[in-house]
């Protein structure tokens, strides 16, 4: 059902665009229609695809890379108050610092290259990801804490058994948010400068006037994010598998 | 099945604790016989609850007076904890949370995880061993809390009212499993139901007032679980419930 509908939600909005095209008869370098759109795909397919796989590397390496560096340092803040006392402030500084204004900085440093596009990404992943493992960390159940210290625990098992797999949904709506933004860290990245990628990709076709394959290249993006998307939270529903099962219960 | 050889006993002396600032009891001074079960009655909030967390040493040690263990045992590897929620992982199967503990203290071997099977048998849990508590109902998973108590070996029990979240049948049964298979062990079960008090404690306590303050101990006849139809058990529910009634005054 879940599927049938999303596809359904598709092609409603495919007819709201092809309607507005009709309604306003736009001419096709302001606004083509889908069938434009997918011709535009079609005659120049091998090339977009080039162009997205690039993006998409630069998009799944920031991805994981911010998810690992947000994991470890919410492990760090939690295992000792020192360093969190020091590192909070300084991840909270962090937010303040418009990452789209950093984007020709990385470019500057990391070159045109993908390394300031992961960069990019990764900074904007980093964040949520981190606070949301950290405050799941945070927030385990005292009473479980109170029967592994009846139960003479290990520190570290009471983390590794305990704190962390209590951790993981929260993590897992972190990482979720995280794949959703991480598309915009790489096309930003890409448009502040580059030479491949679909956001380069787009500027190109935007300075020449061909709307259509703008359009392409968008429709080709929509469809990687929503895929990292859907594949992120399949994954994450494999990990947190005990929460799906108490869905269901609930449900039944 | 579990032999609890010797069990030490717990003897409160003079102990106080304050919340806010504000006494919830003190002056507690009695003593907890090894072996036997001892239930600790009282109205919700007059810390009974809190007493028991300072027995456990979940709440360290911001309290007056002292608690120790009879024959000079210490705290270390002497005590089991089971409470109301069954504080089962979601995310462990029900063998795996039966060994918790051993799991915790690095200590999970082969012969464990038998054992863990053995005692969920015992319980009527066979086939769920690799089910996950979220196929479990209230009860079952309340059993699984028990065995993994058990699974402790530990001498000294502190229950925190265990049963009231069940159904009354599951709760019956569920006494009677609890009392068959921690026989021997010293027991403190805290609860606010005197029918639960008359029908498994050797000993009942209660705990009432504000400070909260303990009565003199309560030996009921005969030997647990005791059947609540004699008149002399009726007789004292009735007993227990106006001191209980009168503690709240």
């Amino acid at each position: 059902m879940p599927a049938v509908r999303f596809v359904l939600i598709c092609l409603g909005l495919i007819l709201v665009w092809q309607a507005v095209v009709w309604l306003t008869s736009v001419p096709a370098f302001i606004l083509p229609g889908p069938a434009e759109t997918v011709l535009a795909l079609w005659r120049k397919g091998p090339l977009l695809v080039h162009h997205a796989g690039i993006t998409l590397l630069e998009i799944s390496a920031g991805l994981v890379l911010g998810a690992v560096f947000g994991a470890f340092s919410a492990l760090i803040m939690t295992a000792s108050g020192t360093l969190k006392r020091w590192l909070l402030p300084v991840l909270v500084m962090s937010q303040a610092v418009p990452v789209f204004a950093l984007a020709p900085l990385l470019v500057l440093w990391l070159g045109y290259g993908p390394a300031s596009k992961i960069a990019m990404a990764v900074l904007i992943i980093f964040f949520p990801v981190t606070a949301a493992f950290y405050d799941g960390l945070r927030s385990t159940d005292p009473e479980w804490l109170d029967l592994a210290r009846v139960m003479d625990a290990r520190p570290r098992a009471v983390l590794y058994h305990i704190r962390i797999p209590a951790a993981l949904p929260a993590f897992a709506s972190g990482l979720r948010v995280a794949a959703a933004v991480a598309p915009i860290g790489a096309v930003v990245g890409e448009w502040v400068g580059s030479s491949s990628g679909l956001g380069f990709y787009m500027l190109h076709a935007n300075a020449r006037m061909q709307t259509d394959l703008m359009f392409a290249a968008l429709a080709l993006l929509v469809v990687m994010a929503l895929s990292l998307y859907f594949f992120v939270d399949w994954s994450m529903r494999r990990v947190v598998y005990w929460q799906q099962t108490e869905i269901q219960e609930v449900e039944q | 099945m579990t032999h609890f050889q010797d069990p030490p006993g717990i003897l409160l002396d003079n102990v106080g604790f304050e919340f806010g600032g504000t006494a919830l009891f003190s002056g507690l001074d009695f003593v907890i016989p090894g072996g036997q079960w001892t239930c600790l009655l009282g109205p919700s909030g007059c810390g009974k609850s809190t007493l028991l967390r300072l027995i456990s040493g979940s709440l360290g040690s911001n309290f007056s007076g002292s608690i120790r263990f009879d024959r000079g045992f210490s705290r270390k590897n002497l005590t089991a904890w089971m409470s109301q929620k069954d504080l089962l992982l979601p995310w462990l199967t029900v063998q795996s949370n039966a060994m918790l503990g051993a799991r915790l203290r690095g200590e999970a071997t082969e012969e464990r995880r038998q054992r863990a099977a053995a005692l969920l048998e015992a319980a009527g849990l066979k086939g769920y061993l690799d089910a996950y508590p979220a196929a479990l109902s209230g009860g079952m998973r309340q059993r699984v809390a028990l065995v993994r108590t058990l699974m402790e070996d530990r001498p000294v029990i502190l229950m925190d009212e265990p049963f009231s979240a069940l159904d009354a049948l599951t709760r019956l049964k569920l006494q009677d499993l609890a009392l068959e298979l921690l026989q021997g062990a010293t027991v403190l079960l805290v609860t606010h139901d005197p029918y639960e008090a008359l029908r498994l404690g050797h000993r009942i306590q209660v705990m009432a007032g504000r400070p909260a303050r303990i009565r003199p101990p309560l030996t009921p006849p005969g030997s647990p679980p005791r059947r609540l139809d004699e008149s002399e058990v009726a007789a004292l529910h009735t007993r227990l419930f106006e001191n209980l009634k009168s503690g709240e005054g």
